[in-house]
């Protein structure tokens, strides 16, 4: 019968199969799917593997559309290896774009005629603080009441979103859009300038890579960094050596927080240039599949964020060229991660064919424990 | 008065099915497994017992197979994190988009079907006694067994021996698996009930609440049970408090609109989510107390001695 | 996961690069089509007309974008191998809409039907990059020489539905659960009221809003919520059967909305207001068949067969069945108009003179409420 063993150290080979497994075996379940649904299975993948980076407007949309995914990840990775689980990163993102929006339309109303490059600047900056504000309200509860930050960061979603539909309905609606709710289209100095000339990409998807860097050299260089590492890892010893909890909850909320403000701010100011209350598509939630896919890891979320954006893509395309339903996307996204998890699995453990069955530990377990 | 008896039943209706799905991710959450997965499952249990409902005309049939469903998904996660320790939150979140996107996919033929002619509930006798009769006996049995279910798990974790070991090992798996317990075998128990319990209350929305199925039914309640449980510091009677706070606090701010209070709807919209951070800040100022409910291993893999 | 870090570098690198290596090896994904061809009168080319739909949310079996759906399926019936249409469901209104566009626009369909307020910032910046294909945006603002606006009188059906609700009523409080307060949605609360006076001067209509499209169980409660304080007749502009099946689980009386819902209740169905986008829909493949198109805003209600109340419950007594067929005759005669005065908003100010007919600038800007609804709008300053 089947048994899993510990490795006696973490296997080198499989850490590099094991991505490449996790997606060999998404892509076998996909192409049966589509079989299944009576599409052509390598048109199928076609779709979603390829059509998305065959041209350069292509590859730059799902450039595009990984900026906000990269950003809102890194921030997550540096939380969750310090064990702070923000999973209100959504709301933050919100903040970010109400609070670079409100500055941008500010700036707009005003007539301030302030050059881009230093409209653009402040207009991110307030983004960044914006995020960083929200996150704080959540590292105070639990700072000061013990509060889950599990529980805060996620209400703070809900109470975000409510929040912007409220500032697009009432006080910043666009007083000549008929009464839809939105604001006016923000004044081209606040916009974000482009990166890639006949293509949607701006600048942020620079910045966002030059921060991978940044915090790559946070997480693996830096002091700071590894403080807050080994306050995740072993919280006792951390505690023993000195390291700050507090400073460790601080840090990692107010970072991830402004990168998930930066990446709404840059969504408000780039690609819609006003305030709706669809600024986001579920950014912040699909970030933390991007954080793990990309194993908390700066570089591994570069191409996780861009995957991710090829699923998303990629799923539009299925709809309009073969008709596929819209929920396979997630049925896709949801298996990779799960595939990818336990493929993982084969870093620190194999498998192996044994003779005896082992004792207890089958499937059907009844609730009451042992004697 | 009518009015508040009213609120009172819509309240008890609402938290229902979250404060089901609460208590089966207390007992997930006891045992030191946090699963993230309980919209996925939630939703997936929806459809399943949406779809068994309507090919068997009886709604305890689609909360069996909901139940089901439940157990089906969490095995999934409990395979893989109990047995080959995978991250539990990464896991769960897995479980959380697979579930959503299996549960619109498989749901696409039932979307529009009707469920026909349901069956109205209220307890012989007690449901005309005025105000209160309104108020608490013209519930769904679900309600009743939800309340019930919440003594009995209380009672289970805190007075009885198997109880005593479930906790045992949430708060020290190293030292039960010591003295013999089978830790993972009791973990995988309480995923499994925790899975079977968000599979009812998923089932409970999409064939007694809506009643009807589209994708996206269950709308984030999953993540609001979630929340419950941290919100109750682990204790089963928060649970159903927490719950029924949050489904009071939603009618009522729907309550308040259609009296034509002058605030803007979407800050009434906001009060149930405050309402919840509030209660729970004032809550959890004991550290001690949060320490003494929080069971010591939760989101941490257990390695059977090396 | 410290000293990994070099190794995962590696294995990222030849994850990316085994990745594309696995996937060129399928089979290519056929060339892109040639750009757009010059326009100009199409008529009868061998080439079948291609247009494509965008739905804000999944097609299902009831509902907004289920209803636009059936008028693209009307386009196939119609037209045949004619025309090849194309859709995409649950594109959401932010910076993903502009990019589904423009691919749409890329892939050699000539007319797009954008089906959501939300989209029309994208497709006007799409519509400038593509002279050659026509856009069409429902219940927006913009246009251009290749954009045009197209919407539907929603408020028609609506009144209608309120003169039976009108008289259906016991409690004389009608219920409406809104989703978010946007002028068609606040026009709609107004025509159903009015009517419901039409008939009852006593009745009160009273509003929550859900602020969301969907979300069947916040929907449900909403409805429970106005039942309880002392509704009992609903409406909403929600896209699903909830509060319908609310009303019917506690035995009242509601609506259908966007389509037919009748088949949800037997009991508490009075009516279905909705939308045959059909008759719109033929005809704008056909201005780009003829190559008659042009830029121009058309809101099409009961008289172009565009809006209708559907379904009309057995329970609904004879004489208020007679009128509401006289009111339909009316507006398909085109000298019925719903919003005529005097109309006078819930804190006693005229809006419409006595015998005055709204213009359309007037029902495009809503923002009160009309006398008989209780509560305020939530106004800008």
């Amino acid at each position: 019968m089947l048994s899993v063993e510990a490795r006696p150290q973490p296997s080198a080979a499989m850490s590099v199969v094991s991505p490449l497994l996790a997606l060999a075996l998404t892509v076998a379940i996909a192409a049966l799917l589509f079989w299944l649904l009576g599409r052509d299975p390598a048109r199928g993948l076609g779709v979603f593997f390829v059509e998305p980076l065959s041209t350069r407007y292509s590859l730059a949309e799902v450039a595009l559309k990984s900026t906000p995914l990269i950003l809102c990840a890194l921030g997550l990775a540096v939380c969750y290896r310090a064990n702070v689980w923000n999973i209100g990163a959504e709301g933050q993102f919100l903040l970010g774009a109400i609070s670079a929006g409100g500055v941008a339309l500010w700036v707009t109303t005003a007539n301030i005629g302030a050059p881009r490059g230093v409209m653009v600047p402040v207009v991110l900056l307030a983004g960044i603080a914006g995020g960083m504000a929200w996150a704080a309200i959540a590292a105070l509860l639990r700072d000061r009441f013990n509060a889950n930050e599990i529980l805060v960061s996620l209400m703070l979603v809900y109470v975000a979103q409510q929040l912007l539909n409220y500032l697009v309905f009432v006080p910043w609606k666009d007083p000549l859009g008929f009464n839809f709710p939105q604001t006016k289209t923000f004044v081209a100095t606040t916009l974000l300038p482009n990166l890639l000339p006949q293509s949607r990409l701006h600048v942020g998807f620079a910045v966002a890579l030059a921060l991978v860097a940044i915090f790559w050299a946070f997480l693996f260089r830096s002091w700071g960094g590894y403080q807050l590492q080994i306050g995740g890892l072993a919280p006792a010893a951390a505690r023993y050596a000195g390291f700050s909890a507090r400073a460790s909850l601080w840090g990692a909320m107010l970072i991830s927080g402004g990168m998930a403000g930066l990446a709404g701010a840059m969504e408000a100011v780039g690609p819609l240039r006003q305030l709706t209350p669809h600024v986001s598509t579920g950014y912040g939630f699909t970030a933390i599949i991007v954080c793990f896919v990309g194993r908390l890891h700066p570089i591994g979320i570069v191409f996780s964020g861009m995957l991710l954006s090829m699923f998303l893509i990629g799923g539009e395309l299925g709809q309009s060229r073969l008709g596929l339903p819209n929920a396979l996307t997630g049925v896709f996204q949801g298996l990779l991660l799960f595939l990818l998890l336990a493929c993982d699995t084969l870093i620190d453990y194999r498998v192996r064919w044994r003779r005896a069955a082992p004792a207890q530990e089958d499937a059907q377990v009844s609730a009451a424990g042992a004697s | 008065m009518n009015e508040v008896a009213l609120l009172i039943a819509a309240t008890i209706a609402s938290g229902t099915p979250l404060a089901l799905a609460g208590l089966g991710l207390l007992l997930n959450e006891k045992s030191g497994v946090v699963n993230l997965g309980a919209e996925g499952m939630m939703l997936v249990a929806a459809i399943a017992g949406f779809a068994a409902t309507y090919h068997s005309g009886s709604e305890w049939v689609g909360f069996g197979a909901g139940a089901l469903a439940g157990m089906a998904m969490a095995l999934m996660f409990g395979v893989l994190v109990i047995w080959l320790n995978t991250n539990q939150y990464a896991t769960g979140l897995a479980l959380s988009l697979f579930g959503a996107g299996l549960s619109a996919f498989v749901g696409i033929n039932y979307v529009g079907k009707n469920l026909g002619e349901h069956s109205t509930y209220e307890v012989p006798g007690l449901a005309q006694v005025p105000f209160l009769g309104e108020a608490f006996f013209k519930q769904h049995p679900l309600a009743y067994i939800a309340a019930i279910l919440t003594l009995a798990i209380a009672w289970f974790l805190y007075r009885s021996r198997a109880g005593l070991v479930l906790r045992a090992v949430g708060e020290a798996p190293e030292s039960a698996h010591a003295l013999g317990v089978p830790v993972r075998g009791i973990r995988l128990a309480a995923v499994l009930a925790g899975g079977a319990l968000c599979g009812i209350a998923g089932t409970f929305l999409s064939v007694v609440y809506a009643p009807l199925w589209v994708e996206g039914l269950v709308s984030g309640r999953g993540w609001i049970a979630l929340a419950l449980t941290t919100f109750a510091t682990w204790r089963p009677a928060r649970v159903l408090a927490g719950a029924y706070l949050f489904g009071g606090v939603t009618m009522l701010q729907f309550q308040l609109q259609s009296e034509g209070v002058q605030i803007a709807s979407q800050l009434l919209t906001m009060l149930p989510y405050l309402a919840t951070i509030v209660v729970l800040a004032l809550i959890s100022r004991n550290p001690t107390w949060i320490r003494v409910n929080m069971p010591g291993s939760l989101g941490k893999p257990f390695y059977p001695g090396a | 996961m410290i000293d990994r870090s070099k190794r995962f570098w590696l294995t990222t690198q030849l994850f990316a690069a085994a990745s594309l290596v696995l996937v060129a090896c399928g089979k290519k994904e056929e060339p892109p089509p040639p750009a757009p061809a010059p326009a100009a009168a199409a008529a009868a080319k061998a080439e079948p007309l291609k247009a494509a739909w965008i739905y804000v949310g999944p097609v299902g079996e009831a509902g907004w974008s289920f209803a636009h759906d059936l008028g693209r399926k009307a386009v196939e019936a119609e037209y045949g191998d004619k025309v090849k249409t194309t859709f995409v469901e649950k594109v959401p209104e932010g910076a993903d809409a502009e990019r589904v566009i423009r691919d749409l626009a890329a892939q050699g369909n000539k007319i797009i039907f954008a089906t959501s307020f939300g989209y029309m910032e994208a497709m006007y910046k799409v519509a400038a990059e593509f002279p050659d294909v026509k856009f069409e945006h429902a219940t927006g603002y913009k246009m251009s020489t290749n954009m045009r606006l197209y919407d539907s009188k929603f408020y028609e059906p609506t009144y209608m539905a309120g003169v039976i609700a009108g008289r259906m009523t016991k409690t004389n409080t009608l219920g409406f659960v809104g989703s978010f307060p946007i002028p068609e949605v606040v026009r709609n609360i107004n025509a159903f009221t009015l009517g419901a006076l039409s008939v009852n001067p006593k009745v009160k209509t009273k509003v929550v809003w859900v602020n969301t499209w969907f979300d069947p169980p916040k929907e449900s409660d909403a409805a429970q919520s106005l039942l309880n304080g002392g509704a009992d007749v609903l409406l909403q502009n929600t896209d699903s059967t909830a509060v319908l099946q609310t009303a019917d689980k506690n035995g009242k009386y509601a609506f259908g909305w966007d389509s037919d819902m009748s088949a949800f209740s037997s009991k508490a169905h009075l009516g279905s207001c909705i939308a045959n986008w059909g008759n719109y829909y033929k005809k704008a493949i056909k201005d780009v068949m003829d190559g008659t198109w042009k830029t121009e805003r058309t809101v099409w209600g009961v008289k172009e067969g565009q809006n209708d109340l559907v379904k009309i419950a057995d329970v609904v007594p004879d004489d208020i069945k007679k009128k509401v067929e006289e009111i339909k005759e009316g507006m398909k005669a085109g000298t019925f108009e719903v919003f005529t005065g005097p109309i006078v908003d819930n804190t006693g100010k005229e809006r419409v003179a006595k015998g005055q007919k709204a213009d359309q600038e007037w029902k495009d800007k809503v923002d009160f409420y009309v006398k008989g609804v209780e509560g305020q709008l939530p106004v800008a300053k």
